[in-house]
């Protein structure tokens, strides 16, 4: 369970965030969707504690991410915009080094390790050195590292950038089986489609405010439109869309 | 702690696995400056003892109008042979260097010397040729003790004390040992081993900062519930390992090249046996922490790996200044001097290699402050890992 609750954030004269507010609660798949340099992930690298708010609050499970920093950051794994591997590890390697750091005991590592490599089909590469990858393998590896703690909540920063179509595909086969788990799943995007497809609840934000949070089927009332793009387009159109670094 | 181990040995893992930047850091630094040292002074001890007990040839011209001359010459195992035909000829010959030096005696040499008036002899050489420049000097000093003889003849024949032409007898006492001498030579090693212990860790440190935020590793990272403190100790602790691997790895290559260094020819016993080596790796040991993190500090600032590389490069030359600044006002080691890192690793080696009994206080003090300030780079570190502009 995810709560944000009017968060703020500038860097220098630059306003990116200015009063975001959403819900994502357990068991469903939230998506954020906006354009480029709407505030997207200025919002997730607060919530992953990377970036400490202006004003605002925001907690994981009832946990607030700047009180009880690292306590939130145990509860959440984390798949940043362009996360990077270590390339002179082997996949299965990159997983137990963020198995360890998780504070993981020794005895359990190599089995939640296994388990995770085996839940996304990572097995055929587990050994090999990261180096040389394919963009999906790299995503694989790293949702693996960040889901072999377990975690309740689960924020992916633009996960399907740079993904074909198989790779995407398995994506949402593994966002679903989290879903079905019982996680909190919240993920950004600038794909309509991709959120429409996967998302239970969709928050719009453009120019650093919420546009809309709704359903799928909320948002097309609401705007008036059938097509879920056009809705988009009409529901970020009276904000001001060009402010901010992504 | 235990994310502080998790790191230290991701990092120690990743560094051993870049087999080609860990051979480039293990090798250029530790091994080939030993092995340089070694080949620059072996040449420069060959070249100065190339002198006096070697004959040497010598063109003449005009041989005929000095016997006596060339007699005396050839006793000083320098032997005249058939010189160019003329002065301007010779003047050519050493220009182009087909020979390093002509020695030319005009015809009147002989009536000069007897007639008592100063009979002139002209050296021809080349001052900027440095193989002609000590020939001439050999020459000169011949012809110099050459004058004295005949001069005191005169005096003699004159029934004058050869004596009043010298009113001092200047001696001088050199107090200076072997292994004394030695440490003008060996001096500069410090920096040697300071400039390996260096480079074994800079690609770490880089890679660890820069190149992590560069390959987009940091930030997830920084997204684990970790103390930031403890990846940046961590990551540092790994630095000095490499730092200090490297600097044993230096310390052994130079104790097995020194083997072959005909120091004793120069009058020179370096002290520097297994036990030196080894309390010299203490000695120097407590600037890895230093350097590793000074290294990482300055490499956390910058944006990139390129320009972490330039910037780490300053802190390899850092250790030089305070040597340079010492070995050139000729300062005397004091236990106050033992604050100023690098300059205390000098000091205590070159003491070390003199053979002086080893002052465990300048010691104390050298260890101490040294750690001290890396701790305190260590704390900088970690203090900058905590702002949120580190994601650049």
């Amino acid at each position: 369970m995810i709560v944000v609750d009017e968060l703020h954030k500038s860097f220098g004269a630059v306003k990116a965030v200015s009063g975001v507010s959403f819900e994502a609660t357990d068991g469903k798949v939230t998506g954020l969707l906006g354009p480029n340099g709407a505030g997207k992930s200025t919002t997730l690298r607060m919530l992953y504690t990377v970036l400490k708010p202006d004003a605002g609050h925001a907690s994981i499970d009832g946990v607030d991410v700047v009180e009880k920093g690292l306590e939130a950051r145990q509860r959440i794994g984390t798949l940043p915009h362009g996360a990077g591997l270590y390339p002179h590890l082997t996949a299965r390697e990159n997983i137990a080094y963020y198995a360890r750091l998780y504070g993981m005991g020794a005895s359990s590592i190599d089995g939640k390790v296994q388990k995770v490599i085996e839940q996304l089909d990572i097995a055929d590469f587990a050994e090999r050195r990261t180096k040389g990858f394919s963009q999906g393998q790299r995503t694989k590896v790293a949702l693996a590292r960040a889901l072999v703690h377990e975690p309740q909540n689960i924020i992916l920063d633009e996960p399907s950038n740079g993904l074909d179509v198989m790779a995407t595909r398995s994506l949402r086969e593994l966002i679903r089986g989290l879903k079905a788990a019982g996680k909190c799943v919240l993920f950004s995007s600038h794909v309509m489609q991709e959120v429409a497809a996967l998302c239970d609840e969709i928050v719009i934000i453009a120019g650093g405010r919420v546009a809309m949070q709704d359903t799928a089927d909320g948002i097309r009332q609401a705007t008036g439109c059938d097509d879920l793009e056009e809705a988009f387009v009409r529901a970020i159109e009276p904000l001001d869309v060009d402010t901010g670094p992504s | 702690m235990s994310a502080i181990r998790a790191v230290f040995w991701k990092e120690v893992i990743d560094n051993f696995r870049d087999r080609r930047t860990l051979m480039s850091a293990l090798i250029m630094g530790p091994i080939f400056g030993p092995v340089l040292f070694a080949f620059v002074i072996n040449l420069s001890v060959k070249q100065s003892l190339s002198d006096a007990s070697v004959e040497t040839a010598v063109p003449v011209i005009g041989r005929e109008f000095a016997p006596n001359l060339l007699r005396f010459l050839a006793s000083e195992n320098i032997v005249a042979t058939e010189g160019p035909a003329s002065r301007a000829e010779a003047i050519e010959a050493v220009k182009s260097g087909e020979n390093d030096l002509v020695l030319v005696i005009p015809d009147d040499f002989g009536d000069d010397i007897a007639a008592s008036i100063p009979a002139t002899i002209e050296v021809v050489s080349d001052q900027a040729n440095t193989q002609a420049e000590r020939e001439s000097r050999r020459i000169l000093r011949a012809l110099r003790t050459y004058n004295q003889q005949i001069a005191s003849m005169r005096l003699v024949a004159r029934g004058i004390s050869p004596g009043v032409m010298r009113p001092l007898n200047i001696d001088t006492v050199d107090v200076s040992t072997p292994s004394g001498r030695s440490a003008i030579l060996l001096g500069m090693l410090s920096y040697f081993f300071l400039f390996a212990l260096l480079t074994g860790g800079m690609n770490l440190a880089i890679d660890a900062t820069a190149g992590e935020r560069e390959r987009g590793s940091l930030e997830p990272l920084l997204c684990l519930p970790v103390v930031r403190d403890h990846l940046i100790y961590g990551k540092i602790l790994a630095t000095c390992v490499f730092m200090a691997i490297s600097l044993s790895l230096s310390l052994m290559t130079f104790f097995f090249v020194l083997r072959f260094l005909p120091l004793q020819e120069l009058g020179m016993t370096p002290n520097f046996g297994a036990p030196q080596a080894v309390i010299a790796f203490l000695l120097l040991l407590p600037f890895a922490l230093l350097g590793a993190s000074l290294m990482t500090l300055v490499a956390s600032f910058t944006r990139s790996y390129k320009e972490a590389q330039t910037w780490v490069s300053v802190v390899l030359l850092a250790p030089t200044l305070p040597i340079l600044v010492v070995s050139i006002l000729m300062v005397r080691s004091t236990t106050e001097l033992m604050l100023v890192p690098s300059l205390s690793q000098h000091l205590l080696l070159v003491g070390l290699i003199k053979n002086e009994p080893l002052n465990f206080l300048d010691i104390a003090t050298s260890v101490s402050s040294t750690l001290f300030l890396g701790a305190l780079c260590a704390l900088l570190c970690a203090r900058l890992y905590r702002r949120e502009g580190l994601l650049g």
